[in-house]
């Protein structure tokens, strides 16, 4: 006993070698402890725990803490005016905080898993049902009760975009919509008129597309028609009939007939004014968003485009000789695919009340009345005719309409165009697998454009690649159950 | 004793306890000091770094979608990989980039160092405005490529036009893609240019003086010379650029799959790191991205000990005695 206890205090040298090793064994646990010490932290960080959440809203709750809101920007006065609105209605016990800029998806899952998410998210609706299935954010039913939202209000084609197996999981905020848009002055040249590039006569498109376009030795110089390849497909398929999904998001139609055909037809437009490539390299050496963008410069003729275009050419070529109409479909009715932005509650928010109120009070039709009314007074004192992208409020979209000055000969048509595509929207419906979908599609496409493959084998391609996708994230939801 | 213990020379069963425990002391005085101040990188190395590679060794053998917790799925990941057309696709895409970039940027670079080196006192000024574009963050130059290979009114297809050649569409067509953005990468090629540059400047000049009065040419100076004595940092820049280029992202990613490009996208650019990206932080499927990690790990090892095993042959380092 005695030896024992002097070999591990004594200095001599046999004594030493063992005080190393000691230390050596001593930093060795340390490092496996510490190891193991991260392992757990971790671990514990990125597993996800339970998808459901006991969260309950009530509008009479006295609400307070932080609400940091993420993939949000006050930008301008129709966020300003809102939030101002959506603050009065927590009142100033709750700490607004805003991550601007559009929504990290890495950030954000990252902070999920972490159980240290914002209390709001502002994201694309597309991206609901991925988030949804994957547990990332909770269903907000009880939250739109207790805030007293009447869903009937959110247009259709939106809300089914952010409903997931029967549960409302977004509260749709603004919406987008396509329209025709032409240059007047190119389109009388020829002795056409918007009728002829509206989408209802896709022969009419093509023949009108031969006479607008130009181009000399390879060099394009006039784009006669831009069907907007690969991200308008959705557009050209349902204006041939046919959709890309299933209604119930389980089945991919990539291969439909009259999917098929619809691609057919939009890289047909590119093909017989030199192939996509060089169509393509034009359109990127344009001026989109400046003075000398394309209608301000007469270098195309037209294409399908969405509603936020108006307000870019408004302010910055007024003058641009800028005609226009629906996009329509093949039977000649107003035809467009609605997107846009959706609230939702990450799950882990430790302020879901605040997040709920503040995401009703946003899309309020009272606060999107009172932001439209900065928006006019500002456009009115620059003399400037207001106009203002659709929401996915129904009730305050006809309200809004009521304050545009439709008969404005500039602008009014475009307006006009813009409210008839709103009653005709659609939208590819939420499932579990958007990103792999979208990318299967938009490959499919892009191998058209880039002289790979045929129309046919490509979306059978995709088709197969989406419809693996698809079946692989159900199963993942229905085993999770 | 004292005399016993000069003569029995430096051993320590020889020396003075006392002296021993004193020198020990010191030692772990030392270590302490040493482990101190090297904590916050051993740290930092053990959390952002070991910990992660670890960690994505396990998530490999795992279906894991960032939110919940990992499945252990076995090797499952790994024969998907095998499986996969697009897994085939860009690791072509990125070889064959490899295999452009690397001989193009050490050859640009060496020239570059060869006539800097010539250049007397204003080489200081060249050395810097070499550099300053490598100061260009990535995305800057994956954007300014979108502008300068524009194929109806790039820079670059003007400046051809100027001798008569019709530039391709460098940025859409897919046989163009490629080398456009070799061409791209040669513009950060100023640290390369300084590596090879201060290896230059240690050459020792008799070994010139020696050859001039032989009668040697520049040609033969550089050939017989210039080149082996700075072999050592030429397989330096070809190694880190090898690596590199296996690694290629940001640039191609912002020219072609990023703001610029949100859904038009050409299977010409889709390098092997873009395609990691896409599994593990668009379609969420990290297990299986930890595993493309793993297999491109293991191609950089077994190139990069291929190249080391070439160096042995073609390598001259100074004072090893070959």
């Amino acid at each position: 006993m005695t030896v024992t206890h002097r070999a591990q205090d004594g200095p001599v040298p046999p004594l030493g070698r063992t005080t190393g090793r000691r230390r050596r064994r001593l930093l060795l646990t340390s490092v496996v402890a510490l190891s193991t010490a991260l392992v757990a932290a971790c671990a514990q960080g990125s597993g996800g725990g339970d998808a459901a959440e006991d969260v309950s809203f009530g509008s009479d709750t006295e609400l307070s803490g932080n609400l940091s809101v993420m993939g949000f920007g006050a930008g301008d006065e129709i966020a300003q005016v809102r939030m101002e609105a959506a603050q009065k209605a927590l009142g100033d016990g709750v700490d607004v905080s805003l991550i601007e800029g559009d929504l990290d998806i890495q950030a954000f899952l990252s902070a999920v898993a972490a159980d240290d998410p914002p209390e709001l998210i502002s994201a694309n609706r597309d991206q609901i049902g991925t988030f949804a299935s994957r547990g990332a954010i909770i269903p907000l039913d009880d939250c739109l009760d207790a805030e007293g939202v009447d869903t009937s209000v959110f247009q259709e084609a939106a809300l089914a975009q952010v409903t997931f197996n029967d549960q409302v999981y977004g509260i749709p905020e603004f919406n987008q919509v396509q329209l025709t848009q032409a240059n007047g002055d190119l389109l009388a040249a020829a002795g056409l008129t918007i009728e002829d590039v509206n989408g209802s006569s896709w022969e009419r498109i093509a023949a009108a597309n031969q006479a607008l376009a130009k181009s000399e030795g390879g060099k394009v110089s006039v784009i006669g028609y831009d069907s907007k390849l690969p991200e308008f497909l959705p557009l050209w398929a349902k204006a041939n009939g046919a959709d890309l999904l299933s209604q119930d998001g389980r089945t991919a139609q990539l291969d439909d007939p009259a999917v098929v055909e619809a691609l057919e037809f939009a890289v047909g437009i590119y093909d017989a004014q030199g192939g996509f490539p060089a169509v393509k390299a034009f359109r990127d050496s344009a001026d989109f968003f400046g003075e000398n963008n394309q209608f301000a410069t007469s270098t195309l003729g037209a294409m399908p485009m969405e509603q936020w275009y108006i307000n870019v050419v408004n302010d910055v070529s007024p003058d641009a000789p800028v005609v226009y109409d629906s996009f329509r479909g093949r039977d000649g009715e107003p035809l467009a695919f609605s997107s846009g932005s959706a609230w939702a509650i990450p799950k882990g928010s430790a302020n879901p009340q605040a997040a709920c109120t503040f995401a009703a009070t946003m899309v309020a039709t009272d606060s999107w009345m009172a932001a439209a009314q900065a928006r006019a007074d500002i456009r009115a004192e620059e003399g400037k005719p207001f106009t203002m992208s659709p929401t996915a409020n129904t009730e305050a979209d006809e309200q809004i309409r009521a304050m545009v000055d439709l008969d404005e000969p500039k602008f009014g048509p475009g307006l006009e165009a813009m409210y008839a595509g709103l009653e005709k929207t659609f939208t590819l419906p939420a499932n579990p697998a958007d990103a792999e979908f979208k990318t299967a599609w938009q490959d499919g496409v892009n191998r058209v454009l880039n002289g790979q493959q045929e129309p046919a084998e490509a979306l059978a391609q995709a088709q197969e690649e989406a419809q693996a996708a698809l079946d692989e994230a159900w199963a993942d939801w229905d085993a999770r159950g | 004793m004292s005399t016993v213990a000069r003569v029995a020379g430096p051993g320590v069963a020889a020396e003075n306890p006392q002296r021993l425990r004193a020198r020990r002391a010191r030692k772990r005085q030392n270590l302490r000091a040493a482990l101190l101040f090297l904590s916050p990188w051993i740290l930092g190395f053990l959390v952002f770094t070991a910990w992660p590679v670890i960690y994505s060794a396990y998530l490999s053998f795992t279906d894991y979608d960032v939110i919940n917790d990992p499945t252990f799925v076995g090797l499952e990941n790994y024969q998907r990989m095998m499986e996969d057309p697009k897994v085939r696709l860009s690791l072509w895409n990125t070889f064959v980039y490899t295999v452009l970039h690397v001989p193009l940027y050490t050859i640009f670079s060496l020239g570059l160092a060869l006539l800097l080196n010539q250049a007397g006192r204003a080489s200081g000024f060249f050395r810097t405005a070499f550099f300053l574009p490598k100061m260009t963050p990535p995305v800057a130059v994956g954007v300014l490529l979108l502008l300068l290979f524009n194929g109806q009114d790039g820079l670059i297809n003007e400046v051809l036009g100027w001798f008569g050649i019709d530039g391709p569409n460098w940025t859409t067509d897919q046989n163009w893609i490629k080398p456009g953005l070799v061409l791209m990468s040669l513009w950060a090629v100023g640290s390369s240019v300084i590596i090879l540059l201060a290896a230059l400047r240690n050459v020792p000049a008799e070994l010139y003086d020696s050859a001039r009065v032989d009668g040697a040419s520049f040609w033969q100076q550089t050939r017989r010379i210039t080149v082996p004595m700075i072999s050592g940092a030429i397989f330096f820049v070809v190694i880190v650029n090898t690596i590199a280029s296996f690694q290629i992202f940001t640039e191609a990613y912002t020219a072609f799959f990023g703001s610029g490009n949100t859904t038009y996208s050409n299977d010409a650019a889709l390098f092997y790191v873009i395609y990691l990206f896409q599994q593990g932080f668009e379609a969420l499927n990290m297990g299986y991205a930890s595993a493309l990690a793993w297999l491109l790990f293991v191609i950089i090892l077994i190139f990069t000990a291929i190249q080391l095993a070439v160096s042995r042959r073609y390598v001259y380092y100074e004072g090893e005695g070959r």
